[in-house]
C-alpha cells in the first residue's frame, strides 16, 4: 500500500517543518499541506467552519457519528461510545490544526488508529460503490467540525 | 495494540492503554483458545448482550429460534424431491445422526476440492439423494433445516479440520479477516480483536464468533444466518458485500470457526 503516512513515519521527528502538498491525494479531495506529521495549519476551505452544523456533523450516523466512540458534551444523546477518548476539554489539548489533522486522517499521527480518516479516499480496500472515491466528509463539514471542536473548552 | 485481552480473572479492571481507558469486566465465562490464536480467551457472543437477550436465550419455551427448529424437524420428516425421500428416510432419527456435525462445519469436499458449509452440505443432499431443488440462502426453508441440524449440536465444542488440504482456505479467510476494508477502512479485527468489551454507542462490541448461528436477531425480528452477518459486518464499514455462499465468506467461515475452537455451539442462540 502506498501511503502518504509511511513517509511521515519516517520524517516525522524532523526538527525542520516537513511540508508536503500532496497531488496525489486521492480522488473527490482537495489538497492539503501536513507539517510535522501532526497538524494541518490551513483550512481546507475559504469559508469559515460553523460549530453548530458541526454538531450536527458529529451526531449524524451517517456523516460523523463521532459519538459512537467518543463521550461528548452533547447531553441529549444516549449512548456515547467508549472506543476512543473522552472529547470533553480537547480544545484545551488541541489547536484547530492539529484538531483538523485529527480528523482529516487520524492514521497520520497513529497508523492503528481505529478511528477513520474523514478526509481521505487513496489507500483504501474494498470500497463500495456508493462510497467510492468518496471521503466521508466533504472539506467544509471538515471545517465545520473542527470548529465545533474548538468550542469544547469545558472540563468534563 | 489496544487489545482488551489480559489475564483472565481479573475482575472488572480498567486499563488505560495507549492513552484511552479499556473498561472491560474479564470475569466472563470462557474457554481456552486453541493454539496460535491471537486472542487470550475466547468469550461468546452471549456474554456481552444484556441480561433481557440472555434471558431470552436460556428458556427454550419463549426462545423465538425454536420455531425455526420446529419447522426444521418438519421438513426434516417430509419427503420432497423426485426420489421421494426425506432426510429422515436416509439419516433416521436427527438427534444422533447429527449430533456433533453441525460443530465440524465447514468440512473439505473431495468432489469440489474445497471446503463446504452446512448451508451447502444440505443442499447437495436435496439436490444429489432427493433429487430436489436446492433451497435458496435465507429461504425459511433452509433456515430451518439449518438450525434445526446445528440445535442437534447444541453444547458441543465447536472443531473445524484445518489441517491438509483445508489450510490454504484456512489462510484466506485468515488475510480477509486481518484485511482492513471500506470507508471507515477497518478489518474484522479492528472491531471484534482489538476493542471487543467496548461500545460503540448502543452495541458492545464481542469476539464476533460464529457459534451461535443460525442466529435469532431482535433487529432482524426473525434468525438469520453466517452470512448474513457478514453482509451486514461488511456493509457497516461501507465496504463491498461478498454473495452468500461465496468461496470468500466459506473461508472466513472456516476462520472464524477456528477462532471459536472450543466454544459450545449455541445454536439457536438470540442476539440483539
Ligand atoms: C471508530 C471509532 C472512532 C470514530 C467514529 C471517531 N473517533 Fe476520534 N478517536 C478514536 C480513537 C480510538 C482515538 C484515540 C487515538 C487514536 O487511536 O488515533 C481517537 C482520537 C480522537 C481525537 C484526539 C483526542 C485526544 O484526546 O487525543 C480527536 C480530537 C477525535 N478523535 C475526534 C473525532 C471526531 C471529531 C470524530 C467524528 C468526526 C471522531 N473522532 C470519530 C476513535 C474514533
Ligand atoms: C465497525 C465494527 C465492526 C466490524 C469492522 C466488524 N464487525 Fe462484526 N459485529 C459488529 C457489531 C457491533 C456486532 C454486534 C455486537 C457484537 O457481537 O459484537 C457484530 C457481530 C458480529 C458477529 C455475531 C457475533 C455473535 O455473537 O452472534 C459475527 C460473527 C461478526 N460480527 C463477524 C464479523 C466479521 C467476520 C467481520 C469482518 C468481515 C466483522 N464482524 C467486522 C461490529 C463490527
Ligand atoms: C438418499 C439418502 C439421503 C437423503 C434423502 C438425505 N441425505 Fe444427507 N447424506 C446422505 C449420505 C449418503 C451422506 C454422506 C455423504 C458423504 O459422506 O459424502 C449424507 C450427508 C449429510 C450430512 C453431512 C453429515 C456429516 O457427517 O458431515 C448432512 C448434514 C446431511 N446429509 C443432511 C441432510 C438433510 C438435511 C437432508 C434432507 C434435506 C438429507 N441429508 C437427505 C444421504 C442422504
Amino acid at each position: 500500500m502506498t501511503r502518504r503516512r509511511a513517509i511521515f513515519a519516517v520524517l516525522g521527528a524532523g526538527v525542520a517543518v516537513l511540508a508536503m502538498i500532496g497531488p496525489a491525494l486521492g480522488e473527490g479531495v482537495v489538497a492539503y499541506r501536513v507539517v510535522d506529521g501532526f497538524s494541518i495549519p490551513e483550512p481546507l476551505t475559504a469559508a469559515p467552519g460553523d460549530p453548530e452544523r458541526g454538531r450536527a456533523v458529529a451526531i449524524n450516523r451517517r456523516q460523523g457519528n463521532c459519538l459512537s466512540c467518543h463521550v461528548m458534551p452533547i447531553a441529549e444523546q444516549p449512548f456515547h461510545g467508549e472506543v476512543g477518548p473522552s472529547l470533553y476539554g480537547v480544545a484545551n489539548r488541541y489547536d484547530a490544526a492539529e484538531l483538523r489533522l485529527r480528523v482529516v486522517d487520524a492514521k497520520v499521527v497513529n497508523p492503528d488508529s481505529f478511528m477513520p480518516a474523514f478526509y481521505r479516499t487513496e489507500g483504501l480496500h474494498d470500497v463500495s460503490e456508493a462510497f467510492r472515491d468518496k471521503p466521508i466528509l466533504d472539506a467544509q463539514q471538515v471545517e465545520d467540525v473542527v470548529a465545533y471542536l474548538m468550542t469544547l473548552t469545558e472540563e468534563q | 495494540m489496544n487489545k482488551a485481552l489480559t489475564i483472565g480473572g481479573m475482575a472488572a479492571a480498567a486499563f488505560v492503554i495507549t492513552g484511552w481507558s479499556v473498561g472491560f469486566s474479564q470475569d466472563r465465562p470462557s474457554v481456552p483458545p486453541p493454539e496460535g490464536s491471537p486472542l487470550g480467551e475466547l468469550i461468546s457472543g452471549y456474554e456481552f448482550r444484556t441480561p433481557e437477550t440472555q434471558a431470552l436465550q436460556d428458556d427454550d419455551f419463549i426462545n423465538p429460534g425454536f420455531l425455526w427448529v420446529e419447522n426444521g424437524e418438519e421438513l426434516w420428516e417430509t419427503a420432497d424431491g423426485a426420489a421421494g425421500k426425506s432426510c429422515e428416510s436416509c439419516h433416521g432419527d436427527a438427534e444422533d445422526s447429527m449430533n456433533g456435525v453441525g460443530a465440524r462445519y465447514p468440512v473439505y469436499s473431495e468432489a469440489t476440492g474445497k471446503p463446504i458449509n452446512l448451508e451447502q452440505r444440505i443442499n447437495l443432499c436435496r439436490t444429489e439423494n432427493m433429487q430436489a431443488e436446492p433451497w435458496r440462502w435465507e429461504s425459511p426453508e433452509l433456515l430451518g433445516m439449518m438450525t434445526f441440524v446445528r440445535y442437534q449440536s447444541r453444547g458441543v465444542p465447536v472443531a473445524v479440520e484445518i489441517d491438509g488440504p483445508m489450510q490454504p482456505f484456512f489462510e484466506a479467510g485468515r488475510e480477509f479477516y486481518y484485511q482492513r476494508r471500506g470507508q471507515l477502512d477497518m478489518s474484522c479485527a479492528s472491531c471484534h480483536e482489538a476493542n471487543y468489551g467496548m461500545s460503540l454507542r448502543a452495541d458492545m462490541l464481542s469476539q464476533g464468533h460464529s457459534n451461535g448461528f443460525p442466529t435469532y436477531r431482535l433487529k432482524w425480528q426473525g434468525v438469520g444466518s453466517l452470512h448474513r452477518r457478514f453482509r451486514g459486518c461488511n456493509q457497516q464499514v461501507r465496504a463491498d458485500r461478498f454473495g452468500y455462499g461465496s468461496d470468500e465468506y466459506i473461508n472466513l467461515e472456516l476462520y472464524l470457526a477456528w477462532r471459536g475452537m472450543g466454544l459450545p455451539v449455541e445454536t439457536p442462540a438470540v442476539r440483539q
